[in-house]
């Protein structure tokens, strides 16, 4: 994992992005406390243009917009990581008992990941959102249950490739159970391709939280970057400040965690150890 | 070759099948009980009450339900638009058509101008405009189309006012013929350049990366050999198997440029699927939302198929390689 690291951290993008992702989580974590305004507060200042109150304007409630997009950072990143993790879990399982087991359960986990990635994504989240009503979690279950494949087969692969490599025979040879060589020798092991893919889920499902919010289908009691989008929609000949300062963050915030991916998947690979 | 279109084929249908079949699982897992959506809060006899769970179905067993609604499916009926008062699936194509002349054109022009960029950058790999290209793509992919097309209205329109912001045709003007030919075509400009960029952003990355990869090949060694000149070398033997990837990332990415351009319509008021996207989810007029799911889903699943068969006319080893279980 060390050289790994090492590698990471000579690599330009890696440090661009990394440090990116790090400011925003900054910017979420300590936003609230070095400018302490209430992203809630309504005031009567409705669309006013940024000023010294109002460092980047308000929107038609007469709400902070910098205040907005500190709560927004957080709604982002809380969503990303969530639906990343959970993504990866499922993937990661399903892609180990598809790799690991192979034959008639590999086939059809596989075909059952080829359903779901077959089925517009997009389409079915704003589908079942406007179901099952709005909401955070929800959003975060549904990304879940939508991008698990991508993982599965990353995994998949990786784990048969792990699994036939000789460290993989002495352990059955020593009688270690099937499941325990799993667990412990081999995901570890074949995990890595796995963890670059989970940087590059967090950039989807941030994007995806933003175009629900932008089309409405966020929950009334928060602020999020695609909801200041969907505001700024109905104000674009006047309000130009509610849509450049959101949309800016989804895109920087989606561009870094996208390339901090594609760094990672690099550093990881094997083929750059020796 | 035949058995590989039956196989793909099969495999489409059963897709599908289990696509209508989430559909149908889907509208069930709804809160509460759709009668009261139908009749309203209001206090009715119970006899009214189960009249209407009754035309519907809804006092049948769910597996019987599923049947009915495939059989429904299959006919054609997709259910009944209650705010726009007709039937979900004329609706639907109505504006599907709306969409496509805004679909097509990007699509063909992101293709086009996405294989020559990635002609030209990976004949220089290295160089300057190769970085600036892979980071042109990669940004293409990470921006949020609809904010990306809130920025073209804010300068092309509010700030510049070359182009119309909004709609698909000016509404007062009443135009025939060439001018409204010309006029379509003003408002053409910025969503489908909006939906060029969404789309160019993965026909570069898949184009590059194939072209470099065939560039490395041992036929194109021998073509040099031959004394071919690059020009020959590239166009002749690395564009050809280069275009292979291109086309199939075309074809299996159509859901999602149809995303884009859902999202590009919502800016832009296009009148097309995406416009009725959003107004159904606005009146939560679910009919219309499934029946939108259904279409693109099986439009995905045909334009996957094509691909598959197209990939497998362009490259035999495909069709070789799939006959047995991967």
């Amino acid at each position: 994992m060390y050289p790994a690291l090492r590698r990471m951290f000579t690599n330009p993008v890696g440090i661009v992005s990394g440090a990116v992702v790090l400011l925003l989580a900054l910017a979420a974590v300590a936003g609230p406390t070095l400018y302490p305004v209430d992203p809630f507060a309504l005031s009567v200042e409705v669309n006013a243009a940024p000023s010294w109150l109002h460092p980047l304007g308000t929107d038609d409630l007469g709400r902070d917009v910098l205040a907005g997009m500190i709560e927004g950072a957080k709604i982002s990143l809380f969503v990303g990581i969530s639906a990343a993790l959970a993504t990866t879990v499922i993937g990661v399982l399903v892609g180990a008992v598809a790799g690991y087991v192979g034959g008639r359960v590999d086939a059809a986990l596989m075909r059952l990941s080829e359903f779901f990635q077959v089925m517009p994504t997009f389409i079915l989240a704003v589908l079942i959102v406007s179901l099952i009503g709005p909401g955070l979690t929800r959003v975060i279950i549904v990304i879940a249950v939508l991008s698990w494949p991508q993982t599965a087969r990353v995994a998949r692969g990786e784990i048969m490739r792990v699994s036939q490599l000789d460290y993989v025979d002495a352990a059955r040879c020593m009688g270690i159970p099937g499941w325990r060589i799993l667990y412990g020798e081999v995901i570890p092991n074949a995990i890595a391709p796995a963890l670059a893919l989970a940087s590059l889920i967090m950039a989807q499902a941030i994007l995806l939280e933003a175009s629900l919010s932008f089309l409405g289908l966020a929950s009334p009691d928060i602020i999020s970057w695609g909801r200041i989008l969907s505001v700024a929609q109905q104000y674009l000949f006047t309000a130009w400040w509610l849509s450049v300062f959101s949309g800016m963050a989804i895109f920087i915030t989606v561009l870094a965690f996208n390339l901090l991916g594609d760094a990672l998947a690099d550093a990881l690979n094997p083929r750059h150890a020796h | 070759m035949r058995y590989y279109i039956a196989q793909r084929l099969f495999w489409s249908v059963v897709i599908v099948f289990g696509i209508v079949v989430v559909n149908f699982v889907l509208t069930r897992i709804v809160p509460g009980d759709p009668t009261t959506a139908l009749v309203g809060e209001f206090p009715v006899p119970q006899a009214y009450i189960d009249q209407i769970r009754h035309d519907f179905g809804l006092d049948q067993s769910i597996p019987a339900q599923l049947y009915y609604y495939l059989v429904h499916v299959a006919q054609g009926d997709l259910g009944f638009s209650f705010v726009g008062r007709q039937n979900v699936l004329p609706l639907i194509l109505r504006r599907a058509g709306v969409t496509l002349i805004l679909m097509l054109p990007s699509l063909t022009l992101a293709s086009i101008i996405g294989v020559l960029i990635a002609v030209r950058a990976a004949r220089r790999a290295g160089s300057s405009l190769n970085t600036f290209l892979t980071a042109l793509s990669l940004a293409g992919a990470s921006v949020p189309v609809f904010w990306l097309a809130q920025m073209l209205v804010m300068l092309f329109a509010v700030r510049l006012g070359w182009l119309p912001a909004q709609g698909m045709v000016s509404v007062r003007a009443n135009y025939t013929g060439l001018a409204y030919f010309l006029d379509l075509l003003r408002h053409l400009i910025l969503p489908s350049f909006c939906i060029t960029i969404f789309y160019l952003a993965i026909v570069v990355r898949v184009a590059r990366t194939s072209m470099l990869e065939m560039l490395h090949q041992d036929f194109v060694l021998t073509a040099r050999a031959k004394g071919l000149s690059e020009n020959q070398v590239v166009v002749r033997h690395v564009l050809r198997n280069a275009l292979i990837p291109v086309i199939t990332v075309i074809g299996y990415n159509f859901g999602y440029s149809l995303t884009g351009a859902i999202l590009t319509e919502t800016v832009f008021a296009w009148p097309g699927i995406g416009g009725l996207f959003v107004s159904s989810i606005h009146y939560q007029d679910f009919p219309v939302l499934s029946g939108i799911f259904l279409l693109a889903a099986t439009a995905v699943v045909a334009a996957n198929f094509i691909t598959d068969i197209l990939y497998a006319v362009v490259d035999p080893r495909v069709r070789v390689a799939t006959l047995k279980p991967a």
